[in-house]
């Protein structure tokens, strides 16, 4: 009995050994890359022979890159806001209402999921350029905002219907009205699903490739990821890839610090203590 | 404060199911009417249709004069408190009691002023930092009374708030609700399916059966004078004993004995030959300790025991009796409706603790017959009591408070002769 529950836990602990090392080799890799200055990326070895941040230097002197920053930073923002905003509402009438196609919009919306992005690149990529779309925030907002809808109405609608009914009765006994019983009891008790609707919203706008590189020309729009794909080293003739993982490196790390903050309060689990547990 | 009326209220959910069915009642300014019955008959769609939540599919209902049928809940002004509390877990305990307040625009030194009042009348306020989950199960339940008392409500609607605590806590808050209720002066429906809450808590008690109100009177008036045989069986703890007798003359003839009749109430059966006769647990006694000055005014009768249970304060003895397969049938079909599960027919008899009658023995009991009620086989109704009194009972008279007057006033006729015989 003992024996086989040590050796199944010995067995965890090699499984997630493996599963770590092989997830956080290539960002290692990367990391270990941004900090490699000069030629020292062909010293053929794991680590930096001279830890440089030169390339740091050099991605963030590049007007190139801090456009696409900015770009990224105001498309993924935006996008997730008015992204969560709509997939609240929508989340909400389709938990708590009783009308008729509410099967329906949940099955689209899953359909929409699952559409490949490829596949509207040409079309959007002409229609854009007719309705002067092509190359703006916008451009890219309204695509990134209708593909991440679903997942975010899926999730949140999966929270509210978490929420006890008697919550939102209890509000409107006490004299609220139903957007005051929406706002006040309803969004803060299902700010878990709402953070990770953001987060998930907010990663597609932020890795967005495809629509990125065919729906922006310029620096008015470009975001990092088809940015990266251009970039070239200090000087024509040294390799990019240097401070391609430099770059690479600067628009992840914020990705894994909000993870990290947000992940509390995800797992807090706000609901305890509602209804008698 | 104002009073409620339920005027032929009618409810039927959205599947076709008739969930109220032509519920009429009147309650008083300041009165604490309790609504009862077995699960899933309706008590906490009737509340909720008073309260707002639910729509009212037919029929009126008036709040201090006013009918409110089509207003939202906020508009109605009242206060609820919800079977599993309700709290908001995002807030404090001392937001939690102020959210009623803060919505309706209430000063911040005037919600202050107010939350602190409430916590202190519950005991709470060392609690107002904390959030709902740091709290025991009473706390929160307190907590959730505190919201509904501290804006100044119409009227306070309870769907079964104590049925989430332990015994002991649930007596404490019973007590509790009541003083607040008399000190407070406010309209207060409370829903339960709790013998004593409804008992104990009520100035009059509607009992409902399937979505219909069977009678609405005082406690006292439903355990004396029930008008049929649910509300017998379902108000009392043990339940009533049913016992077929049939009439033969004068005399009506029981499983174990058999005692005289009155003439009024022998004419009046007459016609029927099988009847239902109930008999409260606490109206037998052990003979043996019975002073001889009362025992004349009852009968004696010799039983086997099969089961007794010494409880302290009391005792119990099973005895059981055959009955026809009818009453059998309309006995077994009445305990379901009733959520009691009784395996064999058995009479409970409630005999002083002192009593020396152990489980097997042949016993001699007491019984005093003025007290017996009889009741219809087929339709249930009582017919101990007086037609106007059975006829002002069912569907509610409009006028709720004097139909319970009536009621109180005990208008039963005895059975017995000589039944002037009752207990204090
Ligand atoms: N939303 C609904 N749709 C359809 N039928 C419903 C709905 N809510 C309740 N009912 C039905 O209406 C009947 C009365 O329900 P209600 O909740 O009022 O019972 P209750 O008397 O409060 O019972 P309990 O003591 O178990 O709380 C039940 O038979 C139930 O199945
Ligand atoms: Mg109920």
């Amino acid at each position: 009995m003992s024996s086989s529950s040590t050796r199944n836990r010995v067995g965890w602990i090699v499984g997630a050994v493996i599963i770590i090392a092989y997830t956080m080799l290539p960002i290692g890799w990367i990391l270990s890359l941004s900090f490699k200055g000069g030629d020292d990326i062909t010293n053929k070895q794991f680590l930096p022979t001279k830890w440089s941040l030169e390339n740091f230097r050099t991605v963030f002197s590049n007007d190139l890159f801090t456009t696409a920053l900015r770009n990224s930073i105001g498309v993924a923002l935006i996008s997730t806001l008015i992204g969560v905003i709509f997939a609240m509402f929508a989340a909400y009438a389709i938990a708590r209402l009783e009308f008729p196609g509410k099967k329906l919009i949940l099955s689209v919306a899953l359909a929409i999921a699952m559409f490949p992005v490829v596949a509207l690149v040409s079309p959007l990529f002409n229609m854009w350029r007719s309705v002067h779309l092509f190359d703006t925030w916008p451009g890219l907002i309204i695509p990134y905002v209708s593909f991440t809808l679903p997942l975010s109405i899926w999730t949140l609608s999966a929270f509210f219907r978490e929420i006890p009914w008697e919550m939102e009765q209890a509000a409107q006994v006490d004299g609220a009205t139903p957007w005051q019983a929406f706002r006040k009891v309803i969004v803060p008790l299902a700010a878990p699903g709402v953070f990770t609707a953001a987060i998930l919203a907010f990663f597609f706008a932020w890795n967005e490739y495809p629509l990125a590189l065919a729906l922006t020309s310029t620096t008015k729009a470009k975001t990092v990821p088809p940015a990266l794909a251009s970039f070239t080293g200090a000087s024509q003739f040294q390799s990019a890839t240097a401070a391609i993982a430099a770059a690479a490196v600067v628009v992840t790390v914020p990705v894994i610090v909000i993870v990290l903050l947000f992940q509390r309060r995800i797992v807090a689990g706000l609901t305890s203590g509602a209804v008698k547990g | 404060m104002a009073e409620i009326t339920i005027k032929n209220v009618s409810k039927v959910y959205g599947d076709g199911y008739s969930a109220v069915d032509n519920v009429s009642l009147d309650i008083a300014d300041g009165e604490f009417v309790i609504l009862v019955g077995p699960s899933g008959c309706g008590k906490s769609t009737l509340l909720r249709m008073i309260v707002g939540l639910e729509d009212i599919t037919e029929g009126d209902l008036l709040i201090g004069g006013q009918r409110v049928n089509e207003k939202a809940p906020r508009d109605r002004n009242l206060s609820m408190v919800f079977q599993n509390y309700a709290l908001y877990p995002h807030l404090t305990i001392f937001e939690n009691i102020a959210f009623p307040l803060r919505l309706r625009g209430v000063a911040q030194d005037e919600i202050r002023k107010r939350v602190e009042e409430s916590a202190a009348t519950l005991d709470l306020t060392e609690h107002l930092q904390r959030k709902p989950s740091q709290l025991s199960g009473g706390q929160r339940q307190r907590v959730a009374m505190g919201r509904a008392i501290v804006r100044q409500a119409d009227a306070f609607l309870f769907d079964e708030p104590l049925s989430n605590l332990d015994a002991k806590l649930r007596g404490q808050m019973r007590t509790e609700i009541s003083r607040l209720q008399r000190r407070l002066g406010i309209t207060t429906v409370y829903v339960t399916h709790d013998q004593t809450e409804a008992m104990t808590l009520g100035d009059r008690v509607a009992v409902l059966r399937k979505g219909v109100i069977e009678q609405v009177s005082t406690p006292r008036g439903l355990y004396e004078h029930p008008v049929n045989l649910f509300v017998a069986g379902f108000i009392g703890s043990p339940p009533m004993n049913f016992l077929p007798c049939s009439v033969k003359g004068d005399t009506l003839e029981l499983p174990f004995l058999s005692c005289p009749l009155g003439r009024e109430i022998a004419e009046r059966v007459a016609d029927r030959k099988l009847l239902i006769a109930g008999i409260r647990p606490e109206h037998f006694e052990d003979a043996a300790l019975v002073e001889d000055s009362k025992k004349e005014k009852g009968v004696s009768f010799r039983v086997k025991v099969d089961v007794t249970e010494w409880l302290g304060n009391s005792q119990y003895a099973y005895v059981p009796y055959d009955a026809p397969a009818d009453i059998k049938a309309s006995l077994a079909s009445l305990e379901k409706e009733l959520d009691s599960e009784q395996l064999r027919t058995q009479m409970i008899v409630s005999v002083d603790a002192a009593s020396r009658i152990r489980d097997g023995d042949e016993a001699e009991l007491w019984l005093d017959p003025s007290r017996m009620q009889l009741f219809d086989p087929q339709s249930g109704h009582n017919l101990t009591l007086l037609n106007e009194e059975r006829e002002s009972a069912p569907p509610s008279s409009p006028t709720g408070a004097p139909s319970s007057a009536a009621a109180r006033a005990g208008t039963t006729q005895t059975l017995a002769e000589d039944g002037a015989t009752r207990k204090t």
